[in-house]
Order: structure tokens, then sequence, then C-alpha cells
């Protein structure tokens, strides 16, 4: 009972005496984090953010995050998937002050570890999500909750999702329960630029400051297709054509932002100029700050958003939805772009007539950056079998997917998405310790995630039920919903 | 009169399409007849689109097609208890859109859903290869949605397809803003007036057509169409989620004398005893655990097996991710059921509700849903377990006939395999 007391203190994401010191001190600014400090928000004369100044690209939001108290923990005897090598049997994994610090088949248990035997178990890296809206279509849902699409405007680039984002969402321990740790949360496709994603520790907080990942680049959400046209179809771009003429016109204006604020920065002659918030998020992707995260579904469409990106000198990060991008994955490869992808959903609208249960498998054997995610909060529940379902209809189409590529789909590809690659999304020694256990093979239907722990930090239970984390929606509103 | 026409759309309506004079012989497989236990290295024997015969002694005529399931699992053909497949083909795009009628004040029960449906469908052949056999096709929408039918998956004329109209007729009480009413309650008192008022009119149908009855609430074809249900021969098929609003259905069957089924049934596990007790089924999914809805609150992936262990008759649907999306994967039905099970139902039990249960419910378990003598032959050969992603599904028969094509999903496959792809020209 009083750990529990404990726990729940320290839940809020302040600083709390009894956790250990945060992973990496303050930087000097005091907003952003040491060990980020090469991908932490710097403005455009390359320093650290200023806070709320009239200053572009400064990190007015910073994150509070603090890690939740660990123990040495010993995971030995279990089948431990990397994601960075080949799986291996009889493995441990050792996890201390929130890091990985040892795997392979002769870690050792110090003194102090809790020793957890993993005979017939699965180990893998936390799972990424990429795509999802949780905390802006909160559940139970309704016009109170809907926050996820300011869709007042084909060109909402000055929206952030962290702004929409309510920490209580249910959905969040649901999906930690399915073994999530870190998720990219999205506006939703009804512009051109539906704004600043959130990166987020799938953690308990009463802030969304406390859950922000530390040091993550924002991405910008576009989104290419059916959805602006139909949202705008009164007032345009209703077409194809006019969506590729707002992208254009908006960054020949953020491009000329960019310069008279690259100027004043490099002399301060006279008054800055005025700040615009869209401007700067735009600028911000023309200096390679700030990830574009595109939804666009068909081949065509990537192409030319892949043209687009030339000719304003910007890198499209991945093409989410991108049931099409079998059909262009050569493309792809060249451009260094990512796809992030249903395993099979389709039909739903003309855009996603040609989804195939290959996609992710045939974009993969290409050598592009492939990767599961959910777009929903059922389907972030279960990317496990998901990706199950992508390997095997690989397989069936013949193409060679071993597990070991299977497993990269929801761990250290979508960590490529976010640029978060060298600190999440493998078990490797000196990374984050974000780790499942599984009950059994993840790519079976039967299998659950037993336990996950979020840098070091054992966050979901499945033996000890009482314990697991129940946002404040789920007190008493859900009396039976176990997860 | 009437009645008899009504009968008369109750019947079979197929019994030749596809039917295969060949004799194919399954054996070597344990065999899941679903009516029985599993019998080990059995053999299955079909001919003329039936089964003859089901066992582990079973005689291979010199004539019959051999194929050797050995190591492998036969079932029956499995049955999708609830799926609006054929009536929407691209949700996104109205005009492929056929399942939710205009009706009048929210009652269509004289819709006839399967007369819109779509044999063409691109999504039929995805379906049918991962081994579902049947589905029932609902409409949706308002308090009566309409009519629903069981369709075989053959690749045939829709009035091929149909295997039996009207199986049931659909309404919800989930949604009073949906069924053209304002509060829970409004909803269930025009509920209870259209039942009484049905009942009226077929007690004083001379008196309506003099128009000398009292006024109905409700069209001639609409109250015409619901006379099978207030006589307790065709179900009502109600999606109901929240606790209250099953418990409310449960009183409305017993007052009326109703034969209902519970659709979506997200807290129906907070009833299971009432509705074991009343001998109500339940048609869900296995994967809801979000509150997503102030009638959804305590929806959890063990619903089905505390409703199954309790003895309540279940099927199971797919219904993850909730959109139009499912209509592309009718085929992971199974791993809803496989879901189910890692949550508490039992294979067999699950296993029964994707076959026998869902024909047992809508009146066609004398020709589907079990590998018995006599029903027709819809098989399925797994490579494995069919719940488990890695099984491959390597035969489908539909009345006998190996049913298996490359699906429109192939073709692409096939097509961008190798890029560039190499399109049709004449060089």
């Amino acid at each position: 009972m009083r750990t529990t007391s404990l726990f729940l203190l320290c839940v809020v994401g302040v600083a709390c005496a009894q956790t250990p010191a945060p992973r990496t001190a303050p930087s000097p600014s005091g907003n952003a984090t040491a060990a980020s400090a090469s991908t932490a928000p710097r403005d455009s004369a390359g320093r650290p953010g200023m806070g709320a100044l009239s200053l572009p690209n400064a990190n007015p939001f910073p994150s509070t995050y603090v890690p939740f108290p660990s123990r040495t923990t010993l995971i030995r005897n279990a089948t431990i998937m990397t994601a960075a090598g080949p799986t291996m049997q009889n493995a441990s994994i050792l996890l201390r002050d929130g890091k990985i610090v040892a795997v392979g088949t002769s870690v050792t248990a110090p003194a102090d570890a809790v020793v957890i035997d993993g005979t017939g178990k699965y180990v893998t890296p936390g799972i990424i999500d990429v795509h999802s809206h949780l905390g802006l279509y909160a559940a139970p849902g309704g016009g109170g909750l809907n926050d996820g699409n300011e869709a007042t405007n084909p060109n909402t680039s000055n929206v952030w999702a962290e702004h929409s984002v309510w920490p209580q969402d249910p959905q969040f321990p649901r999906i930690l329960a399915g073994g999530v740790t870190t998720v990219q949360i999205l506006p939703g496709s009804a512009n051109l630029f539906g704004g600043r994603s959130a990166i987020l520790k799938v953690v308990p907080s009463r802030t969304v400051q406390g859950m922000k990942f530390p040091g993550a680049k924002y991405g910008l959400k576009m989104a290419c297709g059916e959805n602006p046209k139909r949202v705008y179809a009164s007032r345009g771009p209703s077409t194809r054509m006019g969506n590729v003429a707002g992208y254009r016109a908006a960054y020949i204006q953020a491009a000329e932002y960019r310069r008279k604020w690259d100027e004043w920065n490099a002399n301060h002659k006279g008054a800055p100029p005025t700040r615009d918030l869209g401007q700067e998020t735009l600028a911000e992707v023309l200096r390679g700050d700030v990830l574009v995260q595109m939804h666009c579904y068909r081949a065509d469409e990537m192409a030319q958003m892949l043209d687009i990106a030339k000719e304003f000198g910007f890198k499209v990060r991945a093409f989410h939805h991108s049931v099409e991008a079998y059909k262009i994955a050569d493309l792809l490869r060249e451009n260094g772009t990512g796809a992030a992808m249903w395993a099979d959903w389709g039909g739903f609208k003309e855009e996603a007539m040609d989804g195939i249960r290959a996609n992710i498998a045939l974009v993969d054997a290409a050598g592009v950056k492939a990767m599961i995610h959910s777009d929903d909060p059922s389907g972030a529940q279960r990317l496990n079998q998901e990706v199950a379902k992508a390997m095997y209809a690989g397989r069936a189409a013949g193409i060679n997917v071993t597990e070991d590529m299977a497993i990269k789909w929801m761990t250290i590809n979508p960590a490529w998405a976010l640029d978060l690659d060298t600190r999440i999304g493998s078990l490797e020694t000196g990374k984050d310790a974000d780790v499942v256990l599984w009950s059994g093979d993840p790519f079976s239907v039967y299998s659950k995630a037993e336990k996950v722990w979020i840098d070091g930090a054992m966050l979901f239970n499945r033996d000890d039920p009482a314990q697991n984390w129940r946002t404040d929606f789920d007190l008493g509103f859900v009396n039976g919903g176990a997860r | 009169m009437k009645n008899h026409l009504l009968c008369a759309l109750c019947a079979t309506f197929v019994t030749a399409a596809g039917a295969g004079a060949q004799t194919v012989a399954i054996t070597g497989g344990t065999v899941y007849p679903v009516s029985g236990a599993p019998i080990q290295n059995g053999t299955v024997l079909i001919r003329d689109g039936k089964i003859v015969a089901v066992g582990a002694d079973v005689a291979v005529p010199a004539n019959a097609q051999r194929v050797d399931a050995t190591g492998k699992i036969v079932t029956p053909g499995l049955i999708d208890a609830a799926t609006q497949l054929g009536l929407v083909e691209i949700g996104g795009e109205p005009t492929t859109r056929d399942a939710n009628a205009r009706g009048t004040d929210g009652v269509a029960a004289s819709f006839r859903s399967w007369d819109g449906l779509n044999s063409e469908s691109v999504f039929w052949t995805p379906a049918r290869n991962e081994g579902v056999t049947s589905v029932v096709v609902a409409p949706g929408g308002g308090l009566i949605a309409g009519q629903a039918s069981v369709v075989d998956l053959v690749n045939a004329t829709a009035a091929q397809m149909i295997r039996r109209a009207p199986v049931a007729m659909v309404a919800q009480i989930n949604n009073p803003r949906g069924a053209q009413t304002g509060a829970r309650g409004e909803l269930i008192g025009k509920l209870r007036t259209l039942l009484e008022d049905v009942k009226f009119y077929q007690a004083h149908r001379a008196d309506y057509d003099r128009s000398a009855a009292r006024s109905l609430t409700a069209t001639r074809a609409d109250l015409e169409a619901m006379i099978p249900v207030v006589e307790g021969r065709l179900p009502l098929a109600i999606d109901a989620d929240r606790v209250d609003d099953i418990q409310g259905a449960l009183r409305l069957a017993k007052e009326f004398n109703l034969k209902i089924i519970i659709v979506g049934g997200a807290e129906a596990w907070l009833a299971a005893n009432d509705l074991a007790a009343a001998h109500v089924p339940v048609i869900a999914g296995a994967m809801n655990n979000i509150p997503n809805s102030f009638q959804t609150l305590n929806q959890r992936q063990e619903n089905l097996g505390i409703l199954s262990k309790a003895g309540v008759s279940v099927a199971i649907i797919g219904n993850n991710g909730d959109g139009d999306e499912e209509l592309f994967n009718v085929r992971n039905v199974k791993y809803e059921a496989g879901n189910a099970v890692a949550y508490g139902m039992t294979h067999d039990a699950a296993l029964r509700a994707l076959t026998l249960t869902p024909a047992e419910l809508f009146g066609v378990a004398d020709h589907v849903g079990s590998l018995q003598v006599g029903r027709d032959a819809n098989v399925v050969v797994w490579s494995g377990d069919p719940f488990e992603f890695s099984t491959r599904v390597e035969h489908v028969y539909i009345h006998g006939q190996e049913v298996m094509s490359p699906s429109r999903q192939d073709m692409l496959t096939q097509r961008y395999k190798t890029l560039p792809p190499k399109y049709e020209t004449h060089p």
C-alpha cells in the first residue's frame, strides 16, 4: 500500500525526492536536456531554444518527464529479439538505472537485481507507434474530447498536437499493456498542414509535458489526397492539384520567412521580423529540424510529394498510411524516405483500394525503412499481431521475411522515423531500457505483453493488475474494464 | 396469404449453385466436425456438393480425388455472423453504399438488404481464400434497419449466393438519435409502439385495408415485414452495448415473446447469467476493451469467454477497428477468435462461435456450420491452428467445389513485386 502511494506521488512528472536523478542533467538554458543536445530544438542561429521569446523555434513547453523509480532487473532464460541482430535463445538482459547494461547468454545477476525467469517467454524492445491520435480523440469520445483536427483552415501548421492531448485518456494505459512505450501523436488529416506532432512516453502524468520524450524532434503532419479536398471542398482546395498548389504556396512563404529570420539572427539589425507560429514550423522543416510525417495513400501522390520536397529542399521523413508504398518502393529508397503502413487496411475509400498485406514486406525488401503504425487505439494494442500478419503475408508472396526483420517494423524502424534510433528501438547496451516481456512468441495470436518497462521502470505487470496504471477516467466510471 | 408469401421467402434459395459432381476425399487430417469431437486421422468424403461421410474409418472410393491433409486441420467453412460485405464496397464512396435504407421515421423493416447485394465485390475473394464460406449480411441505421440474409461466398449470381433470406430483422437501441428519437426511454417506447401496432395490424388487416383502422406508426410494408418478428419466427437482432440496454432488450423480448439476438454486446458480460437464463445469444467481437463511448464503458476482452462459460450462445464477428476496413478484412474474423481464446474462451467454443452457432442462430445449421453427413460440403483445410497467423489456408470448398482463386490484392502483389512493373503493351 505504501509502495502504491509512493509510486503515485511520482506519477506527476515533477521532481520526486525518491526518484533517481533524471538520466540527463538539464542543459544550461534549463529547458532542454543535455543528452539531446544534438537533437534538441535550437533557434535558427544554432542556439538552444530560448523559451517564449520572440525567437523562432524556442522550446516553450519543455519536457518535464522524469523516469519512474526502477530497480536493477535481470530477465533470464528468455528468447530475446533485439532488433539489432539475431534472436538470442536462453539469453538474459540486464536493466539498471534506466538503461540496458547487458544483453547476451552470459549475463550474471548483480546482487541487488530483481531476477525474472523468462523461460518460454520472449523479450523485445518497447513498441513504437509513429501514428496515433491518443489524447486527441480521447475515450470516451464525444464532442468535448474531439480535439484532433483543427479543420478551420487547410494550413494549420501553427497548431501543436500536445496542446490537445488529454493525459487522462484511458487509451494510454491500454496501449502500454500492448507493449507500446513511445508514441507519436499526430493531428488529424483534414488539413494539408495539420500541425506539429508530440512524441510521448506512454506514462502516467498530470501534464502532457510530463509525457514528452526529452529531446525528441517535432514532426509536422501533412496530408495528401482525399481528406483535405473533401473537408475543404467548398472553399478549396477541392482537388489534388489544389492540394499541391497549397503545399507549394506555403513553402514559398516559409522560405521567405526563414530568410528574414536568418538575416536578422546574423546581424540583429532593426526590429526582429514578426513571429508567425505556422511559418516557424515550416521554416524548421526547411532547416531539417522538424520531420515531415505525411499521410499519403497513393503512389503517384507520394512521388509528387518527393518532387515538392526537392523543390524546397526538405525531406519527407516518412509517408504514413502509404497503402501503395509497394508501388514506388524504389523511389522511396532513392529519396531516403520511410513508409509507415497498416498490415491490411484498405478499401474504405478510393485512395485505399489498392492496399495489400505484403506491402510492408515488399517495401522492406526494397531497402526502405518500413514500419507498422496503428492510427487506431485498438490496433495500437496489438501491433505485434499486425506485424505477424504482414510478415506471413510477405512469406506467402515469396519474400524471405524472418522474425528478426519483422521485429524491426515495430521497434527500430519507427525509432528511425522519429530520429530516436540511437536512444530507443533496440535492445543494445546503453540504450533506454524500454523493454517488453511477452508470454510467448510475439507473433502468435495467443501471446500477450506480460511486463513492460520504460526507462527501466516496470509500468505494466499483467500479473499484478491492482498496481497497473488507471487513468482518472478509469476511476469509478469504468468498474470492470479489465484490460 | 401474406404469411404464406413470407414463408416462401424463408425458404432456402439455393441448393444447386456450384454443386460439383466430383467425389473428393480429404484424408489424414485432424477433423473438427464441430458437431462432435475432433477425429484424428479423419476423412471427409464429399460427393455432389455434399458431405457423404466423416470419420476415422471411411472407405475412399477408387474414383475419388484424394486430398492429403496429413498433419493439417480440417474444419467447416467459417461463418461471419454480421457484416456489410456485399452491401458496401468503398465506404467513402456513397454510390457503393447500399446498407442503410432511408426508411420512414427510423423504420425500414421492409428493406430487404440483399436486393442490393453486389455479387461482383472484390472483397468476396480474399474472404473466401482465407476460409470464410458464408456470411450474414446485415443492414444498418435507424431504429429498424431492415432484413438480413445468409450469403454463401460462391462465385455466382447474387440470387445464387443468397442462401436464406430473411434470417433476421435488424434493430438498434444504442443510439436514440439514430432511431429518430431524443432519449433512450423514448426509443424503447417507439419500439414498443411499433410492436403493438404490428400486432394490431395483424388482427385488423381487413379494417386497415378499408381505412377503418386506427392510425399506425409504420407503413403497411413495414408492418407486414414485422409480423414474423412478433410471431417469434424471425429473430430480432438488436444492436445493444450498454448493460441497461441489454437488460431492456431482454424485458421487451419477454413482454412480446420475441426471439432476440444481442449484437455488439459490449457490456453483455455484466448480464451473462440473465442472457443465459433467457436463452438469448450474443454476437460480438473479441478485441474491444476501450471505453470508447458512454455506453461501452465496461467493455473488455474477456466478454466472450465469460458469456460462453455462463452458457450463453455466442458468435464471433470481426469488428476490430470498428470501421469500413472491416469489409476488407472479413478474413480476419479467425484472428478475432484467436484473441477470444487468449482472453478466456476455449478453443472449441471459439471454433463453434465461427461455424455451427451462427448457422443455428440464422436457421441454416441443417446446411452449413458443421461437418456432418448431408451437410453442404463447405470445408476448409488449414496448415495448422485456424486462429494462428502462421497458418495457411490450403483448400477451401464451397458446395464441394474448390474456390480459391487469385484476389485483386494477389494480382497487385504480383504486378509490383518487381519494380518497375511491367504494364501490358503491344511491342
